[in-house]
Protein backbone atom coordinates (compact mmCIF):
# COMPACT_ATOMS: atom_id res chain seq x y z
CA UNK A 1 0.00 0.00 0.00
CA UNK A 2 2.91 2.01 0.11
CA UNK A 3 3.78 2.64 -2.79
CA UNK A 4 0.20 3.65 -4.46
CA UNK A 5 0.27 6.77 -3.96
CA UNK A 6 3.12 7.54 -6.42
CA UNK A 7 1.12 6.16 -8.90
CA UNK A 8 -1.63 8.54 -8.47
CA UNK A 9 0.82 10.74 -8.98
CA UNK A 10 1.44 9.97 -12.34
CA UNK A 11 -1.61 8.81 -13.34
CA UNK A 12 -2.60 12.56 -12.18
CA UNK A 13 0.62 14.24 -14.46
CA UNK A 14 -1.07 12.25 -17.08
CA UNK A 15 -4.77 13.07 -16.83
CA UNK A 16 -2.94 16.81 -16.60
CA UNK A 17 -0.94 16.41 -19.76
CA UNK A 18 -4.13 14.99 -21.31
CA UNK A 19 -6.77 17.54 -20.15
CA UNK A 20 -4.74 20.88 -20.22
CA UNK A 21 -4.76 21.88 -23.90
CA UNK A 22 -8.81 21.25 -23.62
CA UNK A 23 -8.74 23.34 -20.07
CA UNK A 24 -6.69 25.96 -22.10
CA UNK A 25 -9.21 26.04 -25.07
CA UNK A 26 -12.39 26.28 -22.79
CA UNK A 27 -10.66 29.51 -20.94
CA UNK A 28 -9.32 31.09 -24.23
CA UNK A 29 -12.91 31.07 -25.75
CA UNK A 30 -13.58 33.52 -23.15
CA UNK A 31 -10.54 35.97 -23.56
CA UNK A 32 -10.67 38.97 -25.68
CA UNK A 33 -8.41 38.89 -28.87
CA UNK A 34 -5.99 41.23 -27.31
CA UNK A 35 -5.50 38.63 -23.98
CA UNK A 36 -4.87 36.02 -26.58
CA UNK A 37 -1.85 37.96 -27.68
CA UNK A 38 -0.28 38.64 -24.58
CA UNK A 39 3.15 37.29 -23.55
CA UNK A 40 3.59 35.50 -21.23
CA UNK A 41 0.00 33.92 -22.02
CA UNK A 42 -2.82 33.89 -18.83
CA UNK A 43 -4.13 31.08 -17.69
CA UNK A 44 -7.56 32.12 -16.36
CA UNK A 45 -9.11 35.37 -18.42
CA UNK A 46 -8.77 38.65 -17.26
CA UNK A 47 -11.80 39.84 -18.19
CA UNK A 48 -13.97 37.49 -18.94
CA UNK A 49 -16.45 37.86 -22.29
CA UNK A 50 -18.85 36.12 -23.92
CA UNK A 51 -18.31 38.19 -27.29
CA UNK A 52 -16.38 35.13 -28.92
CA UNK A 53 -19.35 32.84 -29.09
CA UNK A 54 -21.72 36.11 -29.63
CA UNK A 55 -19.90 36.24 -33.28
CA UNK A 56 -20.05 32.57 -33.70
CA UNK A 57 -23.76 32.34 -33.86
CA UNK A 58 -24.52 35.74 -34.76
CA UNK A 59 -22.16 37.00 -37.70
CA UNK A 60 -20.64 33.53 -38.40
CA UNK A 61 -23.51 31.01 -39.57
CA UNK A 62 -22.61 28.08 -36.84
CA UNK A 63 -26.54 27.59 -35.98
CA UNK A 64 -26.73 26.46 -39.78
CA UNK A 65 -23.17 23.91 -39.79
CA UNK A 66 -24.57 22.42 -36.20
CA UNK A 67 -27.67 21.40 -37.60
CA UNK A 68 -25.85 19.80 -40.36
CA UNK A 69 -23.37 18.01 -38.41
CA UNK A 70 -26.81 16.84 -36.56
CA UNK A 71 -28.87 15.93 -39.28
CA UNK A 72 -25.54 13.42 -41.47
CA UNK A 73 -24.66 11.92 -37.82
CA UNK A 74 -28.18 11.03 -37.05
CA UNK A 75 -29.19 9.42 -40.51
CA UNK A 76 -25.98 7.88 -40.92
CA UNK A 77 -26.33 6.63 -37.20
CA UNK A 78 -29.77 5.23 -38.23
CA UNK A 79 -28.40 3.25 -41.30
CA UNK A 80 -25.74 2.20 -39.61
CA UNK A 81 -28.20 0.43 -37.02
CA UNK A 82 -30.00 -0.84 -39.02
CA UNK A 83 -28.53 -2.30 -42.05
CA UNK A 84 -25.01 -3.22 -40.13
CA UNK A 85 -27.44 -5.02 -37.45
CA UNK A 86 -29.55 -6.65 -40.21
CA UNK A 87 -26.66 -8.52 -42.01
CA UNK A 88 -25.06 -9.02 -38.64
CA UNK A 89 -27.70 -11.67 -37.63
CA UNK A 90 -27.24 -12.99 -41.00
CA UNK A 91 -23.86 -13.59 -40.86
CA UNK A 92 -23.87 -14.98 -37.49
CA UNK A 93 -27.16 -16.89 -37.37
CA UNK A 94 -28.54 -17.95 -40.72
CA UNK A 95 -27.38 -20.22 -43.12
CA UNK A 96 -26.88 -19.54 -46.78
CA UNK A 97 -24.43 -19.98 -49.72
CA UNK A 98 -21.72 -17.34 -49.85
CA UNK A 99 -21.66 -16.14 -46.26
CA UNK A 100 -18.26 -16.69 -45.68
CA UNK A 101 -17.07 -15.27 -48.69
CA UNK A 102 -19.19 -12.03 -47.90
CA UNK A 103 -18.04 -12.14 -44.45
CA UNK A 104 -14.42 -12.15 -45.58
CA UNK A 105 -14.65 -9.44 -48.09
CA UNK A 106 -16.20 -7.18 -45.89
CA UNK A 107 -13.81 -7.54 -43.37
CA UNK A 108 -11.05 -7.18 -45.90
CA UNK A 109 -12.18 -3.87 -47.00
CA UNK A 110 -10.97 -2.57 -43.19
CA UNK A 111 -7.67 -2.61 -43.78
CA UNK A 112 -7.87 -0.40 -47.41
CA UNK A 113 -7.20 3.13 -47.67
CA UNK A 114 -9.76 5.63 -47.48
CA UNK A 115 -7.78 7.11 -50.34
CA UNK A 116 -8.20 4.53 -52.20
CA UNK A 117 -11.74 4.58 -52.50
CA UNK A 118 -11.76 8.63 -52.62
CA UNK A 119 -11.31 9.42 -56.21
CA UNK A 120 -14.04 6.93 -57.67
CA UNK A 121 -16.20 8.09 -55.23
CA UNK A 122 -15.86 11.66 -55.54
CA UNK A 123 -16.44 11.08 -59.32
CA UNK A 124 -19.55 8.92 -58.59
CA UNK A 125 -21.32 11.31 -56.19
CA UNK A 126 -20.52 13.82 -58.70
CA UNK A 127 -22.27 12.60 -61.55
CA UNK A 128 -24.95 10.69 -60.01
CA UNK A 129 -25.88 14.66 -59.34
CA UNK A 130 -24.66 14.31 -55.44
CA UNK A 131 -22.04 17.03 -54.92
CA UNK A 132 -23.28 19.82 -52.46
CA UNK A 133 -25.86 17.97 -50.50
CA UNK A 134 -26.98 15.55 -47.94
CA UNK A 135 -27.18 12.62 -49.84
CA UNK A 136 -23.77 12.76 -51.14
CA UNK A 137 -22.47 13.05 -47.34
CA UNK A 138 -24.41 10.68 -46.03
CA UNK A 139 -24.99 7.87 -48.16
CA UNK A 140 -21.03 6.70 -48.99
CA UNK A 141 -21.07 6.48 -44.71
CA UNK A 142 -24.67 4.25 -44.26
CA UNK A 143 -22.97 1.10 -43.56
CA UNK A 144 -19.48 -0.07 -42.41
CA UNK A 145 -17.52 -2.84 -42.11
CA UNK A 146 -16.68 -2.18 -38.35
CA UNK A 147 -20.44 -2.05 -37.47
CA UNK A 148 -21.14 -5.48 -39.18
CA UNK A 149 -17.70 -7.20 -37.33
CA UNK A 150 -19.56 -5.31 -33.55
CA UNK A 151 -22.98 -6.94 -34.37
CA UNK A 152 -22.12 -10.27 -35.85
CA UNK A 153 -19.62 -10.67 -32.62
CA UNK A 154 -22.54 -9.89 -30.75
CA UNK A 155 -25.17 -12.17 -32.25
CA UNK A 156 -22.61 -15.10 -32.29
CA UNK A 157 -23.03 -15.18 -28.16
CA UNK A 158 -26.76 -15.12 -28.30
CA UNK A 159 -27.80 -18.95 -27.88
CA UNK A 160 -29.85 -20.53 -31.11
CA UNK A 161 -32.15 -21.96 -28.35
CA UNK A 162 -34.15 -18.81 -28.73
CA UNK A 163 -34.22 -18.68 -32.29
CA UNK A 164 -35.79 -22.55 -32.42
CA UNK A 165 -38.08 -21.36 -29.84
CA UNK A 166 -39.49 -19.31 -32.22
CA UNK A 167 -39.54 -21.13 -35.04
CA UNK A 168 -41.56 -23.49 -32.70
CA UNK A 169 -44.06 -21.00 -32.37
CA UNK A 170 -44.24 -20.62 -35.69
CA UNK A 171 -42.64 -16.97 -36.09
CA UNK A 172 -41.14 -16.17 -39.65
CA UNK A 173 -37.37 -15.57 -40.12
CA UNK A 174 -37.53 -12.24 -39.93
CA UNK A 175 -39.98 -12.08 -36.90
CA UNK A 176 -37.44 -13.93 -35.22
CA UNK A 177 -34.99 -11.13 -35.93
CA UNK A 178 -36.67 -8.28 -35.16
CA UNK A 179 -38.78 -9.25 -32.75
CA UNK A 180 -37.01 -11.83 -30.78
CA UNK A 181 -32.75 -11.31 -31.21
CA UNK A 182 -32.26 -7.56 -31.91
CA UNK A 183 -34.03 -6.62 -28.64
CA UNK A 184 -31.38 -8.52 -27.07
CA UNK A 185 -28.21 -6.48 -28.89
CA UNK A 186 -29.21 -3.73 -27.12
CA UNK A 187 -25.79 -2.68 -25.70
CA UNK A 188 -24.20 -3.49 -28.74
CA UNK A 189 -26.64 -1.42 -30.77
CA UNK A 190 -25.59 1.31 -28.16
CA UNK A 191 -21.85 0.75 -28.56
CA UNK A 192 -22.66 0.70 -32.37
CA UNK A 193 -24.67 3.97 -32.72
CA UNK A 194 -22.72 6.01 -30.19
CA UNK A 195 -19.38 4.86 -31.72
CA UNK A 196 -21.14 6.53 -35.28
CA UNK A 197 -22.26 9.09 -34.20
CA UNK A 198 -18.74 10.36 -33.05
CA UNK A 199 -17.54 9.04 -36.45
CA UNK A 200 -19.82 10.54 -38.38
CA UNK A 201 -19.48 13.69 -36.09
CA UNK A 202 -15.86 14.51 -36.03
CA UNK A 203 -15.56 13.35 -40.02
CA UNK A 204 -13.68 16.11 -41.85
CA UNK A 205 -11.97 14.84 -45.55
CA UNK A 206 -15.17 13.80 -47.42
CA UNK A 207 -17.59 16.63 -45.95
CA UNK A 208 -14.62 19.16 -46.98
CA UNK A 209 -14.48 17.69 -51.00
CA UNK A 210 -18.55 17.32 -50.74
CA UNK A 211 -19.66 20.26 -49.07
CA UNK A 212 -19.33 23.48 -51.62
CA UNK A 213 -21.55 25.83 -50.25
CA UNK A 214 -21.36 27.09 -46.90
CA UNK A 215 -25.11 25.99 -46.54
CA UNK A 216 -24.07 22.30 -46.83
CA UNK A 217 -20.73 22.78 -44.31
CA UNK A 218 -20.32 20.77 -41.41
CA UNK A 219 -18.49 22.14 -38.34
CA UNK A 220 -14.69 20.65 -38.38
CA UNK A 221 -15.25 21.61 -42.17
CA UNK A 222 -16.53 25.21 -41.19
CA UNK A 223 -13.38 25.50 -38.46
CA UNK A 224 -11.25 24.24 -40.31
CA UNK A 225 -12.06 26.64 -43.39
CA UNK A 226 -12.19 29.38 -40.30
CA UNK A 227 -8.46 28.63 -39.39
CA UNK A 228 -6.94 28.76 -42.55
CA UNK A 229 -9.56 31.74 -44.21
CA UNK A 230 -9.57 35.40 -43.29
CA UNK A 231 -10.68 34.22 -39.37
CA UNK A 232 -6.72 32.35 -39.05
CA UNK A 233 -6.13 35.02 -36.35
CA UNK A 234 -9.24 35.48 -34.58
CA UNK A 235 -7.66 33.30 -32.15
CA UNK A 236 -10.74 33.88 -29.60
CA UNK A 237 -13.19 33.14 -32.56
CA UNK A 238 -11.49 29.70 -32.97
CA UNK A 239 -11.30 29.07 -29.47
CA UNK A 240 -15.56 29.30 -29.29
CA UNK A 241 -15.34 27.35 -32.43
CA UNK A 242 -13.49 24.66 -31.51
CA UNK A 243 -15.58 24.59 -28.09
CA UNK A 244 -18.76 24.26 -30.13
CA UNK A 245 -17.15 21.04 -32.27
CA UNK A 246 -15.90 19.73 -28.53
CA UNK A 247 -18.44 19.67 -26.54
CA UNK A 248 -21.37 18.04 -28.48
CA UNK A 249 -19.16 14.87 -28.39
CA UNK A 250 -17.92 15.74 -25.25
CA UNK A 251 -21.29 15.33 -23.10
CA UNK A 252 -22.08 12.51 -25.37
CA UNK A 253 -19.17 10.54 -24.56
CA UNK A 254 -19.03 11.19 -20.42
CA UNK A 255 -22.65 10.02 -20.56
CA UNK A 256 -22.50 6.60 -22.42
CA UNK A 257 -18.40 6.20 -22.15
CA UNK A 258 -19.15 2.79 -20.26
CA UNK A 259 -20.56 1.25 -24.07
CA UNK A 260 -17.47 3.19 -25.74
CA UNK A 261 -14.91 1.41 -23.79
CA UNK A 262 -16.75 -1.92 -24.00
CA UNK A 263 -17.19 -2.18 -27.15
CA UNK A 264 -13.50 -1.19 -28.05
CA UNK A 265 -12.55 -4.22 -25.50
CA UNK A 266 -15.02 -6.71 -27.53
CA UNK A 267 -13.53 -5.97 -30.88
CA UNK A 268 -10.37 -6.11 -29.95
CA UNK A 269 -10.09 -9.58 -27.80
CA UNK A 270 -11.98 -11.59 -30.36
CA UNK B 1 -35.00 -10.98 -59.84
CA UNK B 2 -35.37 -10.49 -55.98
CA UNK B 3 -37.15 -7.38 -56.42
CA UNK B 4 -39.99 -9.31 -58.50
CA UNK B 5 -40.57 -11.99 -56.31
CA UNK B 6 -39.59 -10.05 -53.41
CA UNK B 7 -43.21 -9.26 -51.92
CA UNK B 8 -44.57 -12.81 -52.33
CA UNK B 9 -42.07 -14.11 -50.61
CA UNK B 10 -41.99 -11.68 -47.77
CA UNK B 11 -45.62 -12.44 -46.97
CA UNK B 12 -45.15 -16.47 -47.33
CA UNK B 13 -42.12 -15.60 -44.59
CA UNK B 14 -44.52 -13.74 -42.32
CA UNK B 15 -47.41 -15.68 -42.66
CA UNK B 16 -45.29 -18.96 -41.71
CA UNK B 17 -47.63 -21.45 -43.26
CA UNK B 18 -46.33 -23.65 -46.52
CA UNK B 19 -45.76 -21.73 -49.67
CA UNK B 20 -48.21 -21.52 -52.37
CA UNK B 21 -47.33 -23.80 -55.57
CA UNK B 22 -45.49 -22.29 -58.35
CA UNK B 23 -43.05 -19.60 -58.18
CA UNK B 24 -39.76 -20.13 -58.98
CA UNK B 25 -38.29 -22.58 -56.41
CA UNK B 26 -39.49 -25.92 -55.42
CA UNK B 27 -41.67 -26.83 -52.85
CA UNK B 28 -40.61 -29.48 -51.12
CA UNK B 29 -42.28 -31.62 -48.08
CA UNK B 30 -39.43 -32.06 -45.60
CA UNK B 31 -40.07 -28.97 -43.16
CA UNK B 32 -36.01 -28.83 -42.17
CA UNK B 33 -35.02 -28.32 -46.03
CA UNK B 34 -37.91 -25.83 -46.12
CA UNK B 35 -36.69 -24.15 -43.04
CA UNK B 36 -33.37 -23.98 -44.38
CA UNK B 37 -34.88 -22.27 -47.49
CA UNK B 38 -36.25 -19.70 -45.11
CA UNK B 39 -33.77 -19.47 -43.78
CA UNK B 40 -31.64 -18.66 -47.31
CA UNK B 41 -34.25 -16.14 -48.21
CA UNK B 42 -34.84 -14.22 -45.13
CA UNK B 43 -30.64 -14.47 -45.01
CA UNK B 44 -31.15 -11.94 -48.41
CA UNK B 45 -33.70 -9.65 -47.14
CA UNK B 46 -31.86 -8.61 -44.26
CA UNK B 47 -27.86 -8.45 -46.31
CA UNK B 48 -29.35 -7.08 -49.03
CA UNK B 49 -29.27 -3.41 -48.30
CA UNK B 50 -26.12 -3.57 -47.01
CA UNK B 51 -24.50 -5.11 -49.82
CA UNK B 52 -26.00 -2.42 -51.97
CA UNK B 53 -24.21 0.18 -50.75
CA UNK B 54 -21.49 -1.76 -50.23
CA UNK B 55 -20.92 -2.50 -53.78
CA UNK B 56 -21.87 0.95 -54.74
CA UNK B 57 -19.51 2.99 -52.20
CA UNK B 58 -16.64 0.47 -51.38
CA UNK B 59 -16.07 -2.34 -53.31
CA UNK B 60 -17.14 -0.83 -56.17
CA UNK B 61 -14.83 2.46 -55.82
CA UNK B 62 -12.13 0.21 -54.82
CA UNK B 63 -11.85 -1.74 -58.64
CA UNK B 64 -13.03 1.49 -59.94
CA UNK B 65 -9.92 3.13 -58.61
CA UNK B 66 -8.00 -0.07 -59.16
CA UNK B 67 -9.07 0.69 -63.42
CA UNK B 68 -8.67 4.53 -62.93
CA UNK B 69 -4.52 4.24 -62.00
CA UNK B 70 -4.19 2.61 -65.14
CA UNK B 71 -5.56 5.82 -67.07
CA UNK B 72 -4.62 8.95 -68.21
CA UNK B 73 -7.97 10.66 -65.92
CA UNK B 74 -8.08 14.31 -65.16
CA UNK B 75 -10.71 16.51 -63.56
CA UNK B 76 -11.91 17.31 -67.49
CA UNK B 77 -12.71 13.95 -67.46
CA UNK B 78 -14.75 14.13 -64.38
CA UNK B 79 -18.52 13.91 -66.67
CA UNK B 80 -16.91 11.16 -68.97
CA UNK B 81 -15.28 8.69 -66.45
CA UNK B 82 -14.90 6.03 -69.29
CA UNK B 83 -13.91 7.95 -72.14
CA UNK B 84 -10.26 8.35 -70.93
CA UNK B 85 -7.17 6.04 -72.57
CA UNK B 86 -5.23 3.72 -70.16
CA UNK B 87 -1.74 4.50 -69.72
CA UNK B 88 -0.31 1.09 -68.61
CA UNK B 89 1.49 1.35 -65.09
CA UNK B 90 3.10 4.93 -66.81
CA UNK B 91 0.97 6.29 -63.53
CA UNK B 92 3.46 4.27 -61.06
CA UNK B 93 6.54 5.16 -62.84
CA UNK B 94 5.84 8.68 -62.37
CA UNK B 95 4.77 8.12 -58.82
CA UNK B 96 7.43 6.24 -57.90
CA UNK B 97 10.26 8.52 -59.45
CA UNK B 98 9.03 11.38 -58.01
CA UNK B 99 11.03 13.41 -55.49
CA UNK B 100 8.06 14.87 -53.93
CA UNK B 101 6.90 11.37 -53.45
CA UNK B 102 9.79 9.57 -52.14
CA UNK B 103 9.54 12.78 -50.22
CA UNK B 104 5.97 11.78 -48.67
CA UNK B 105 7.04 7.80 -48.30
CA UNK B 106 9.93 8.78 -46.01
CA UNK B 107 7.77 11.26 -43.95
CA UNK B 108 5.50 8.54 -43.23
CA UNK B 109 7.99 5.66 -42.97
CA UNK B 110 9.25 8.21 -39.88
CA UNK B 111 5.73 8.73 -38.67
CA UNK B 112 5.23 5.25 -37.89
CA UNK B 113 8.44 4.19 -37.19
CA UNK B 114 8.25 6.57 -34.34
CA UNK B 115 4.75 6.85 -33.76
CA UNK B 116 3.45 3.58 -33.34
CA UNK B 117 5.88 1.78 -30.72
CA UNK B 118 5.45 4.92 -28.74
CA UNK B 119 1.96 5.25 -29.25
CA UNK B 120 1.86 1.33 -27.74
CA UNK B 121 4.32 2.37 -24.93
CA UNK B 122 2.48 4.77 -23.39
CA UNK B 123 -1.06 3.16 -23.74
CA UNK B 124 0.77 -0.27 -22.22
CA UNK B 125 2.38 1.92 -19.42
CA UNK B 126 -0.95 3.81 -18.60
CA UNK B 127 -3.03 0.56 -19.15
CA UNK B 128 -0.53 -1.57 -16.57
CA UNK B 129 -0.90 1.73 -14.30
CA UNK B 130 -4.53 1.31 -14.17
CA UNK B 131 -4.90 -2.37 -14.11
CA UNK B 132 -2.19 -2.62 -11.33
CA UNK B 133 -1.88 0.20 -9.19
CA UNK B 134 -5.01 2.80 -9.89
CA UNK B 135 -8.46 1.11 -8.44
CA UNK B 136 -10.13 4.29 -6.91
CA UNK B 137 -11.31 6.69 -9.32
CA UNK B 138 -10.28 3.72 -12.37
CA UNK B 139 -12.62 5.19 -14.80
CA UNK B 140 -11.71 8.79 -14.28
CA UNK B 141 -8.90 8.14 -15.56
CA UNK B 142 -9.83 5.90 -18.30
CA UNK B 143 -12.18 8.20 -19.41
CA UNK B 144 -10.13 11.11 -19.27
CA UNK B 145 -7.14 9.51 -21.16
CA UNK B 146 -9.70 8.42 -23.93
CA UNK B 147 -11.22 11.81 -24.57
CA UNK B 148 -8.80 12.86 -27.00
CA UNK B 149 -9.68 9.88 -29.44
CA UNK B 150 -13.02 11.10 -29.62
CA UNK B 151 -12.31 14.93 -30.27
CA UNK B 152 -12.60 16.11 -34.10
CA UNK B 153 -8.95 16.55 -35.46
CA UNK B 154 -10.08 19.86 -37.02
CA UNK B 155 -10.99 21.08 -33.01
CA UNK B 156 -7.66 19.92 -31.84
CA UNK B 157 -5.41 21.06 -34.32
CA UNK B 158 -6.88 24.40 -33.58
CA UNK B 159 -5.77 24.24 -29.75
CA UNK B 160 -2.72 22.10 -30.68
CA UNK B 161 -1.76 25.38 -33.26
CA UNK B 162 -2.04 27.63 -29.86
CA UNK B 163 -0.01 25.00 -27.65
CA UNK B 164 2.60 25.18 -29.82
CA UNK B 165 2.74 28.91 -30.74
CA UNK B 166 6.44 30.18 -30.49
CA UNK B 167 5.85 32.87 -27.86
CA UNK B 168 1.83 32.99 -26.22
CA UNK B 169 1.99 29.07 -26.37
CA UNK B 170 1.17 26.82 -23.53
CA UNK B 171 4.05 24.43 -24.37
CA UNK B 172 7.02 27.03 -24.67
CA UNK B 173 5.68 29.03 -21.61
CA UNK B 174 5.79 25.65 -19.83
CA UNK B 175 9.62 24.85 -20.88
CA UNK B 176 10.27 28.65 -20.03
CA UNK B 177 9.85 27.85 -16.27
CA UNK B 178 12.57 25.52 -16.67
CA UNK B 179 14.78 27.49 -18.31
CA UNK B 180 14.30 26.27 -22.13
CA UNK B 181 13.78 28.55 -24.87
CA UNK B 182 11.56 26.42 -27.13
CA UNK B 183 11.60 26.53 -30.74
CA UNK B 184 9.02 27.59 -32.97
CA UNK B 185 8.08 24.02 -33.17
CA UNK B 186 5.47 23.97 -36.51
CA UNK B 187 7.95 26.30 -38.43
CA UNK B 188 10.86 24.14 -38.00
CA UNK B 189 11.92 21.69 -40.42
CA UNK B 190 13.41 19.60 -37.79
CA UNK B 191 10.95 20.29 -34.93
CA UNK B 192 7.25 19.91 -37.19
CA UNK B 193 7.01 16.09 -37.69
CA UNK B 194 8.42 15.44 -33.83
CA UNK B 195 5.26 17.74 -33.15
CA UNK B 196 3.14 15.71 -35.04
CA UNK B 197 4.39 12.75 -33.95
CA UNK B 198 3.78 13.88 -30.08
CA UNK B 199 -0.01 15.26 -30.81
CA UNK B 200 -0.47 11.57 -32.76
CA UNK B 201 0.20 9.81 -29.71
CA UNK B 202 -1.47 12.53 -27.53
CA UNK B 203 -4.38 11.82 -29.39
CA UNK B 204 -4.28 8.27 -29.93
CA UNK B 205 -3.22 6.16 -26.79
CA UNK B 206 -6.54 5.80 -25.56
CA UNK B 207 -7.47 3.38 -27.94
CA UNK B 208 -4.56 0.64 -27.32
CA UNK B 209 -4.65 1.55 -23.68
CA UNK B 210 -8.19 0.44 -23.43
CA UNK B 211 -7.57 -2.94 -25.67
CA UNK B 212 -4.42 -3.52 -23.40
CA UNK B 213 -6.82 -2.66 -19.94
CA UNK B 214 -9.11 -5.68 -21.47
CA UNK B 215 -6.31 -7.88 -22.40
CA UNK B 216 -4.89 -7.56 -18.75
CA UNK B 217 -7.92 -8.12 -17.26
CA UNK B 218 -8.26 -10.93 -18.72
CA UNK B 219 -4.95 -12.80 -17.17
CA UNK B 220 -5.84 -14.87 -13.93
CA UNK B 221 -4.08 -13.07 -11.00
CA UNK B 222 -2.97 -16.53 -10.83
CA UNK B 223 0.21 -16.04 -13.05
CA UNK B 224 1.38 -13.11 -11.16
CA UNK B 225 1.31 -15.20 -7.70
CA UNK B 226 3.00 -17.81 -9.18
CA UNK B 227 5.72 -15.24 -10.05
CA UNK B 228 5.83 -13.83 -6.71
CA UNK B 229 6.54 -17.33 -5.27
CA UNK B 230 9.10 -17.82 -7.63
CA UNK B 231 10.69 -14.73 -6.13
CA UNK B 232 10.63 -12.77 -9.07
CA UNK B 233 10.64 -8.72 -9.33
CA UNK B 234 7.72 -6.70 -10.47
CA UNK B 235 9.49 -5.92 -13.66
CA UNK B 236 10.94 -9.78 -14.29
CA UNK B 237 6.96 -11.17 -13.93
CA UNK B 238 5.58 -7.84 -16.46
CA UNK B 239 8.61 -8.79 -19.05
CA UNK B 240 8.20 -13.23 -18.55
CA UNK B 241 4.69 -13.70 -17.82
CA UNK B 242 2.24 -11.05 -18.24
CA UNK B 243 3.47 -9.50 -21.99
CA UNK B 244 4.03 -13.19 -23.38
CA UNK B 245 0.29 -13.33 -22.47
CA UNK B 246 -0.69 -10.13 -24.16
CA UNK B 247 0.90 -10.70 -27.38
CA UNK B 248 -3.05 -11.24 -29.17
CA UNK B 249 -3.11 -7.54 -28.06
CA UNK B 250 0.03 -6.35 -29.28
CA UNK B 251 -0.74 -7.81 -32.47
CA UNK B 252 -3.94 -6.24 -32.68
CA UNK B 253 -3.01 -3.52 -31.51
CA UNK B 254 0.14 -2.86 -33.67
CA UNK B 255 -1.60 -3.86 -36.83
CA UNK B 256 -4.89 -1.47 -36.13
CA UNK B 257 -2.23 1.58 -35.07
CA UNK B 258 -0.24 1.04 -37.94
CA UNK B 259 -2.80 1.20 -40.63
CA UNK B 260 -4.29 4.13 -39.11
CA UNK B 261 -0.85 5.72 -38.90
CA UNK B 262 0.31 4.46 -42.53
CA UNK B 263 -2.62 6.94 -43.54
CA UNK B 264 -1.86 9.53 -41.39
CA UNK B 265 -2.98 12.70 -43.37
CA UNK B 266 -5.34 15.04 -41.42
CA UNK B 267 -2.71 15.64 -38.75
CA UNK B 268 -0.46 17.55 -41.41
CA UNK B 269 -3.41 18.68 -43.41
CA UNK B 270 -5.27 21.18 -40.57
CA UNK B 271 -1.46 21.93 -38.80
CA UNK B 272 1.13 22.31 -41.20
CA UNK B 273 -0.40 21.81 -44.82
CA UNK B 274 2.81 19.84 -45.11
CA UNK B 275 5.20 21.99 -44.60
CA UNK B 276 7.61 23.66 -43.89
CA UNK B 277 9.45 22.67 -47.01
CA UNK B 278 7.17 19.40 -47.46
CA UNK B 279 8.72 18.36 -44.01
CA UNK B 280 5.88 16.87 -43.12
CA UNK B 281 3.86 15.83 -46.31
CA UNK B 282 3.02 12.20 -46.20
CA UNK B 283 1.74 10.29 -48.96
CA UNK B 284 -1.76 10.29 -48.29
CA UNK B 285 -1.70 14.10 -48.16
CA UNK B 286 0.28 14.10 -51.62
CA UNK B 287 -2.24 11.95 -53.14
CA UNK B 288 -4.69 14.39 -51.89
CA UNK B 289 -2.78 16.99 -53.34
CA UNK B 290 -2.75 15.31 -56.79
CA UNK B 291 -6.13 15.26 -56.83
CA UNK B 292 -6.80 18.61 -55.69
CA UNK B 293 -4.70 19.48 -59.14
CA UNK B 294 -6.72 17.05 -60.88
CA UNK B 295 -4.55 14.24 -61.72
CA UNK B 296 -7.11 11.69 -60.67
CA UNK B 297 -5.33 8.86 -62.58
CA UNK B 298 -2.02 9.10 -60.54
CA UNK B 299 -3.56 10.21 -57.88
CA UNK B 300 -5.36 6.61 -57.32
CA UNK B 301 -1.95 5.04 -58.22
CA UNK B 302 -0.57 6.63 -55.43
CA UNK B 303 -3.64 5.74 -53.35
CA UNK B 304 -2.78 1.55 -54.43
CA UNK B 305 0.96 1.82 -53.66
CA UNK B 306 -0.08 2.53 -49.91
CA UNK B 307 -2.37 0.06 -49.70
CA UNK B 308 0.13 -2.56 -50.92
CA UNK B 309 2.32 -1.25 -48.17
CA UNK B 310 -0.29 -1.43 -45.72
CA UNK B 311 -1.01 -5.38 -46.70
CA UNK B 312 2.75 -6.09 -46.62
CA UNK B 313 3.18 -4.14 -43.40
CA UNK B 314 0.44 -5.92 -41.63
CA UNK B 315 1.47 -9.36 -43.00
CA UNK B 316 4.85 -8.59 -41.10
CA UNK B 317 3.33 -8.03 -38.18
CA UNK B 318 1.46 -10.96 -38.58
CA UNK B 319 4.49 -12.93 -38.92
CA UNK B 320 6.48 -11.39 -36.21
CA UNK B 321 3.91 -11.34 -33.56
CA UNK B 322 1.57 -14.17 -34.36
CA UNK B 323 1.08 -17.22 -31.74
CA UNK B 324 4.20 -19.57 -31.79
Amino acid sequence: MRRTWWIYVIGALGLLAVAAPFLWMVLGSFKTQGELLRVPPTWWPDKPTTQNYRDLFGKASFPRYFLNSTVVALVVTAGNLTFCSMIGYALAKLRFKGRNALFVLVMATLMIPGMVTFVPLFVLVTNAGLANSYPGLILPFLVSPFGVFLMRQFFLGLPDDLMDAGRVDGTSELGIFARIMLPLTRPALATLGILTFLGSWNNFLWPLVVAQTEDKYTLPVALALYSTGQNAQNFGLLMAGAVVVVLPVLVMFLAFQRHVTKGIAITGLK
Amino acid sequence: MVHDTAPDEALRASSGGPPSGGGARTVRSRPRTRRLDRQTFAAWVLVLPFVLLFVAFTAGPVLGSLGMSFTDMRQRDLRTPFAVNGVGFDNYVKALSDETFRKAAFNTAYFVILGVPLTLVVALAAAVLLDRGVKRFQSLFKVGYYLPVVTSIVAIAVIWRFVLSPDAGLLNTVLGWVGIDGPNWLASRTWAMPSLIAMAVWRNFGSAMIIFLAGLQGIPASVEEAGQLDGASSWQRFRYLILPLLRPTVLFTSVTTGIGYLQFFEEPLVMTQGGPLNSTLSVSMYTYQQFGFGNYGLATSMAYILFVVIAVVTFIQFRLLREK
